[in-house]
């Protein structure tokens, strides 16, 4: 076999029969699920795919070129005011406000990015800590200046004279958009720029020795992250038909770095996993909290905090590789059982 | 007026310097960045409302108690959690003390409600406020809490160049392979460092609940002294003073002459400012940067 075919070979996503069918099976799972699920589920998988593009975003940052960020809220808070802004001072259609949404976040990438250049690990963090709270006050002082106490409504996008409002449309909307933020990751991971990136996250002074223009993927990696968490943020703007800056705590960019964790770092179905794992915590625990005395039902939120502060500390601590790594060795179990050897050990 | 600017640095310079002294004592020994620092010092806090319930007719015994159980609580967090995330990389144990943080903010919710409590008026005191000099007055427990950040800093200073368990701290914040060989039980030392790291900002948080109350927003007092810490040097414990001082300097001078929504982000813009300038902070050690 020549050298060209192997190379197809790797380049094409679909490439066996097996992955061709698995494929299918799962287009029609997602396309027919919006038709069997209730408006509570489909709200539900909407959010999913809403958290899925910034937790992707956040997963090609932190878990493929391994560049710390706290910044995910700042930037999901910059597209939606992005959307908001626009809206209400010029009343700019999406088509407008998406692409201006994203060209912000490119910038803001940058500005976030260039940090990166001098620092490394926490000092890092830190630096899109602050980020962040430059750009909520930024946000806040808008809604200050406007007198909007309550936030920016926004009406839905329309399209000649058709309105995107119902949760059916939504989804397909929302699933396009998660479709195209995997296709970017998966291409991305296994192309040039990921390879760099791996370089980059095992030891960025090796990849500069090993010809990789470090500074290059470094800042590549905020600008294509930061372009789309913005996006994601503007969406999010158009989804719920309000901003408000409330919405942008720091507790909503845990939320997205917890997802990365749960799900499991480097991975992409990981990002998706761990998108719905933390969309649904919320649900499962208020769930549970009907159950429990009336004193915990009235503080349902402070619960979720205190449970989902435990499941973080019980992921870090017993299980870094998320639940992709449960799912693995799942299967590497079942795969070496039926192969009638012993299973096999853990992998740590 | 102005002096009385000066007197309201001061005692929000206090304030960041007596919670910044546990970043950089955590930072310095175990070189891990403990971001619930904050939720620790309003759990702290809360430690007091417990007490005074309790005491109520002696405030002495309530605050000691108070103070002991800060202790106990930073140690029981290293010897619960952060025992486990040695030689671990730097963004999992910094996004366990994230995770650690929301665990307390939910706990403490529901425990004590997201109601604004007062310890004082448990104790039935009323936080008089006295005057320092013409025109100049502050409340009583913002002066307690600028004599108790000069004796937790002289102490500490004492504390860490004389005596034995001092030595030991430094010296594992400065080479922990070579401070284990030498006899040194990292564990035990590294315990203490969160120990009393929790037991300042406990003190900072009770008397703050003192001066004002105390409710779940505490813990971002608690984030905003970390730019403090920074600007000073991570590592440099007279370095978190001077920081305090710039960083409160900025944040009032912000308040009162520009606009009152800065306060939350003013802190950061210097911290910003200051990693774009010169990382390692103003007395920080370079070699200690995890530089590109």
């Amino acid at each position: 076999m020549s050298g060209d075919d192997a190379h197809a070979r790797e380049l094409a996503m679909l490439g066996t029969a097996r992955a061709q069918v698995r494929f299918a099976v799962v287009l029609a799972i997602l396309v027919a699920l919006p038709f069997v699920a209730t408006p509570f589920q489909l709200d539900l998988a909407n959010q999913v795919l809403l958290a899925s593009i910034g937790a992707l975003a956040l997963m090609l940052l932190t878990g493929f070129a391994g560049l710390i960020s706290l910044g995910t809220a700042g930037l999901l808070a910059a597209g939606a005011y992005t959307v908001g802004v626009l809206v209400r001072e010029v009343g700019a259609p999406f088509w407008l406000t998406l692409p201006a949404a994203a060209a912000i976040g490119a910038c803001l990438g940058l500005i976030f990015g260039l940090p990166s250049l001098r620092l490394r690990g926490l000092y890092l963090a830190i630096s899109t800590l602050g980020l962040h709270f430059v750009v909520v006050y930024l946000g806040g002082e808008y809604e200050a200046r406007a007198t909007l106490s309550t936030g920016i409504m926004i009406d839905s996008p329309s399209i000649a004279g058709w309105t995107l409002s119902s949760g059916r449309a939504w989804y397909f909307v929302l699933l396009g958009f998660a479709a195209l933020a995997v296709l970017i990751s998966v291409n991305l991971h296994r192309t040039r720029t990921g390879r760099a990136w791996r370089a980059l996250r095992e030891r960025d002074v090796v990849a500069g020795a090993l010809g990789i223009d470090v500074q290059r993927f470094k800042l590549m990696a905020f600008v294509v992250s930061a372009t789309m968490t913005a996006v994601a943020g503007a969406l999010f703007a158009y989804f719920r038909n309000f901003v408000s800056i409330d919405a942008f705590s720091l507790y909503l960019t845990v939320q997205y770095v917890a997802m990365i964790i749960i799900g499991g770092m480097g991975s992409i179905p990981g990002a998706v996993l761990g998108a719905a794992f933390v969309i649904v915590f919320p649900y499962a625990i208020e769930a549970i909290a009907g159950y429990l005395p009336a004193r915990f039902g009235n503080m349902v939120f402070a619960l979720d905090y205190a449970a989902f502060g435990v499941v973080m500390i019980l992921f870090l601590l017993l299980e870094p590789d998320g639940l992709i790594g449960i799912w693995q060795r799942m299967r590497n179990w079942y795969v070496a059982r039926r192969a009638g050897a012993a299973p096999m050990k853990a992998r740590r | 007026m102005s002096q009385q600017l000066v007197a309201n640095v001061v005692v929000l310079a206090a304030i960041y310097a007596l919670v910044s002294a546990g970043y950089v004592l955590v930072y310095r020994v175990s070189r891990v960045l403990n971001l619930a620092h904050g939720e620790l010092m309003m759990v702290g806090a809360y430690l007091l409302v417990a007490t005074a319930g309790l005491f109520s007719g002696n405030p002495l015994v309530g605050l000691l108690l108070a103070a002991v159980c800060g202790l106990v609580m930073g140690i029981a967090v290293y010897a619960v959690l952060m025992r486990w995330m040695t030689g671990e990389a730097v963004l999992a144990s910094v996004l366990i003390t994230i995770a650690l943080g929301i665990l307390l903010r939910g706990l403490s919710i529901l425990i004590w409600t997201t109601q604004q409590l007062y310890p004082a008026a448990t104790f039935g005191w009323h936080n008089p406020p006295v005057a320092i000099g013409p025109g100049v007055r502050i409340s009583a427990a913002s002066v307690a809490i600028v004599i108790l950040a000069a004796a937790v800093y002289a102490a500490l200073f004492v504390f860490l160049q004389f005596t034995r368990w001092g030595v030991r701290m430094r010296a594992a914040g400065q080479n922990p392979l070579l401070a284990e060989q030498r006899g040194i039980r990292l564990h035990g030392v590294y315990a203490f460092a969160w120990g009393l790291s929790t037991f300042t900002a406990s003190l900072a948080g009770m008397l703050l609940a003192l001066d004002s109350g105390v409710e779940s927003t505490m813990a971002t007092i608690g984030l905003k002294a970390f730019p403090a810490a920074l600007v000073g040097g991570l590592d440099s414990l007279f370095g978190a003073v001077i920081g305090a001082v710039i960083v409160a300097a900025a944040e009032i001078a912000a308040i009162q002459y520009v606009n009152p929504l800065l306060s939350d982000v003013v802190p950061f813009v210097v911290l910003l400012i200051v990693l774009a300038i010169r990382p390692w902070g103003l007395f920080g050690s370079r070699e200690q940067l995890d530089r590109v």
